[in-house]
């Protein structure tokens, strides 16, 4: 695993039925995209996240896939609607086979 | 022809353009490729679709954008002067609102950026808008 990989997420605490949210996720990674050289001119290998999903209660709102060309610490905000209560789930997906995960609640009211 | 003060300069700028230069370029058809294998082959027009961009960018590591196309099912977004086109790909699901998404992407110099969003009806829709780099993002 990557090391310090922290994933950070915001989402609304409460929302009315059928709302449309804002969603904005941030997680640190140093995105390493395999184009760069070291001080001896090697590559560095490639270690990115290349996959990034949020569902809500089982459904998708969302699935990113990742190339090299996005920055360091992968920043994404969307949109999504809330029918109910429920819970947002987020996945990471690192090249080294790591997944990082992180949800948060929301309630309809 | 002398050292002026003008060849000079026209040396200086063309050892930063060398030095700012990394990757192989892409070739066209490259990006064309890629558009291809994501449209199957369909002509992509333009239509509602938006894509958000700076014109100028100070650095090409962390250039801010966000693309938009409602009625879209998933999202292609290309930058046609990087060494890699491929940037990334938004799938829509059935609780996504908005078919909108933002996210910060490295550039490696000057170029277009391309979007390419398949709709739902199967027809696919197109725009690109030119960024201006000053510090390309590919490290070396």
């Amino acid at each position: 695993m990557a090391k310090g990989v922290k994933p950070r997420v915001k989402v609304p605490k409460t929302a009315a039925a059928g709302d449309m949210i804002t969603i904005k996720t941030l997680i640190s990674h140093k995105m390493e995209s395999g184009q760069r050289k070291d001080k001896d001119g090697n590559k560095i290998p490639r270690s990115i996240i290349n996959r990034f999903t949020c569902e809500f209660n089982g459904q998708s709102v969302i699935d990113v896939t990742i190339e090299p060309a996005i920055s360091t610490n992968p920043y994404f905000k969307f949109d999504a609607v809330v029918p109910e209560t429920g819970e947002f789930k987020f996945t990471w997906y690192d090249d080294d086979g790591s997944v990082y995960e992180t949800a948060k609640n929301i309630a309809v009211g | 022809m002398g050292l002026t003060r003008r060849n000079m300069m026209l040396a200086g700028t063309s050892a930063f353009a060398v030095a700012t230069f990394c990757g192989i370029p892409v070739l066209a058809s490259a990006v064309d490729e890629h558009i291809a294998d994501f449209t199957g082959g369909a002509d992509a027009v333009a239509g509602a679709i938006e894509l958000d961009a700076p014109e100028i960018a100070e650095n090409g590591n962390t250039v801010p954008i966000t693309v938009s196309a409602p009625g879209a099912s998933s999202i292609m977004i290309l930058a046609a002067g990087n060494p890699v086109p491929a940037v990334a790909t938004f799938n829509f699901g059935p609780m996504s609102a908005a078919r909108s998404g933002s996210t910060r992407i490295r550039l490696a110099k000057t170029q277009d950026v391309i979007a390419v969003a398949k709709m739902e009806d199967g027809s696919f829709q197109t725009t690109q808008a030119t960024v201006k780099v000053t510090i390309g993002g590919c490290g070396g």
